[in-house]
């Protein structure tokens, strides 16, 4: 068990209502574990009162990096929403705080290389 | 007849960024200008909704309506752009391009620049051809909101700034333009690129992208201590690009600057703001970063190739501001043992009485500040012992924002106990939305100023 947050970086942005996460995994290896379960749907069943729209995750496969497309996630939008970060500029931290299961020996804090 | 200048060495031209934002840093921009040796300096200066707010300034004063620090940050930056014949463009003009033309050539005049060219680009205004029936990007149709429609402005594309500089400007000021566009406008006239070459279009577009948000590529947003260290986070350089004619590009910033350009920094910004990376939709190009290779080649250097496209849509997006709202935000703060319970009790008593006694039908939203605030719609925090409750609404009716405000000072003698730094602020807000236009129907209009 991995935290997002200690193998990949994410950054956060909105046009409209909108929000997008992308999120980069910074060791090749840990790659397709995170594209195999931080799909869509992981995304918006993680935090469901947030995320409230349609969840399309777009891939770059040679980059090791995806693109999540939130709609209807910004309570409104900046010109709307009553949050403090009303641009949902936070929402990276968030995805980040996720749980990723790595291939055994790929364990981070676990057994030495 | 207009008269084509190239600009750089014939194959490769560098361009910086000076501003990312509408009120970015202004003492990086003049050293970028100083010791970078630029072929073109370019300012991005406009949010969603910052036009909308232009446009109310400018009805206030024929003369405003422009970014009020553009005349500032030129001024900083004009002696070097003069020297090295960097040539300038930005959308900083906002609402009113021609008046920042105006002031710009007086600035010139004042400096010793006489003759200098200053080209303004207007025609994004389509406030007259929005009709109460016209869809909204968002659902539903114009005359649904009930605000006053103060600002429709469609964003416009690279070809009428690849004009003005065509046409010898040496200054390029825009009102609504998509923010690559004033990065590809340049390519373009330099490197004499076809308006209808999707690739090369698509190339140039990811450099403008990449550079349109300025620190953001050069370790700005970047750092989280321990994990994703940033040297000298303090004195941040604005990036440029070395670009070559085949829309490849080297993304680089100044010796000496703070910051980092990696292949991260880079990585980070390639999907910044974008949806599908495959169709990057602007009024010049669908552009394709999917194909995208970064490579550092060097320290502080990063090579990026692979930018392409296809052609570009028949409809430009719009952006719509309504006004008339106002945004009121109360805070107070309690501290030590059993303050979360405090801040809460505090929360239900002013929703209480704005409710009961005011008769207040907007929503609230209460946040506790140090237990559940940005991230408090996704997940609740434990209890802490700092606690700032805010409370925070949206409401046409600027004397109920007022009582709001006036509720939480109230706490101070009538709510918990130990509540101190009460708080209340008051903020017109512009409320934006989206529409489509035909492009047949918006037509760009340059002209030059000379001062």
């Amino acid at each position: 068990m991995t935290r997002l947050y200690d193998i990949a970086t994410a950054r956060a942005g909105d046009k409209g209502n909108t929000s997008n996460i992308a999120v980069f995994v910074r060791d090749p290896a840990h790659w397709a574990a995170v594209c195999d379960q931080l799909t869509a749907d992981a995304l918006r069943t993680a935090y469901p009162a947030l995320f409230r729209g349609p969840v399309t995750r777009y891939v770059i496969d040679h980059l090791h990096c995806m693109n999540f497309v939130l709609e209807q996630s910004l309570e409104g939008g900046v010109s709307d929403s009553l949050n403090l970060d009303g641009h949902g500029k936070s929402f990276s931290f968030l995805v980040l705080d996720l749980i990723i299961t790595l291939p055994d020996a790929g364990d981070l804090e676990g057994d030495a290389p | 007849m207009t008269v084509r200048k190239r600009d750089g060495d014939g194959d490769r031209i560098r361009i910086g960024c000076g501003a990312g934002f509408a009120n970015d840093r202004i003492d990086a921009a003049r050293d970028l200008a100083e010791r970078g040796v630029l072929d073109f300096l370019f300012f991005e200066g406009l949010a969603e909704r910052t036009l909308a707010q232009h446009q109310l300034a400018r009805a206030a004063n024929p003369e405003a309506g422009f970014n009020p620090g553009l005349i500032r940050r030129l001024r900083a930056v004009l002696p070097a752009c003069r020297a090295h014949g960097t040539r300038i463009v930005t959308n900083m003009g906002a609402a009113n391009p021609r008046g920042a033309g105006l002031a710009a050539v007086a600035l010139a005049r004042e400096m010793g620049h006489a003759g200098l060219r200053i080209a303004v680009v207007e025609g994004d205004d389509v406030a007259h051809l929005m009709r109460p029936e016209t869809r909204l990007t968002e659902g539903g149709v114009l005359a649904d909101i009930a605000q006053p429609l103060i600002a429709a402005n469609a964003y416009l594309g690279a070809d009428p700034i690849a004009d003005a500089l065509d046409a010898c400007a040496d200054i390029v000021i825009t009102g609504r333009v998509a923010d690559p566009s004033l990065v590809l406008g340049p390519l373009i006239h330099a490197f004499g690129w076809s308006r209808c070459d999707w690739a090369l279009l698509g190339a140039g577009t990811l450099v403008g992208h990449l550079l349109e948000c300025g620190f953001h590529i050069t370790g700005g947003y970047f750092a989280d201590p321990g994990r994703k260290e940033v040297p000298g986070l303090a004195w941040l350089g604005y990036p440029f690009a070395d670009v070559r004619a085949d829309g490849s590009a080297v993304i680089g910033k100044l010796d000496g600057t703070g910051g980092l350009v990696s292949r991260e920094t880079v990585l980070e910004q390639l999907l910044y703001e974008v949806g599908d990376p495959a169709a990057y939709l602007t009024p010049d190009v669908t552009a394709d970063f999917s194909a995208t290779r970064i490579v550092q080649t060097g320290p502080d250097v990063v090579a990026v190739t692979g930018g392409t496209g296809r052609a570009r849509p028949d409809r430009l997006k719009v952006s719509l501001g309504f006004g008339g709202g106002v945004l009121a935000e109360a805070e107070i703060s309690y501290a030590g043992r059993g303050a979360t319970a405090r801040a809460r009790l505090a929360g239900q008593v002013v929703t209480e009485r704005m409710t009961v006694l005011h008769g207040c039908t907007d929503l609230m939203r209460m946040d506790l500040i140090g237990v559940a605030s940005l991230h408090a719609t996704a997940q609740s925090g434990p209890d802490a012992q700092d606690v700032r409750l805010r409370i925070a609404m949206r409401t046409a009716d600027p004397q109920m924002a007022e009582t709001l405000v006036h509720e939480v000072e109230t706490l101070w003698i009538a709510g918990p106990a130990g509540g101190g730094g009460a708080r209340g602020r008051i903020t017109p807000t512009v409320m934006a939305r989206s529409a489509l236009i035909d492009r047949a129907r918006v037509t760009p209009r340059v002209e030059v100023l000379v001062a």
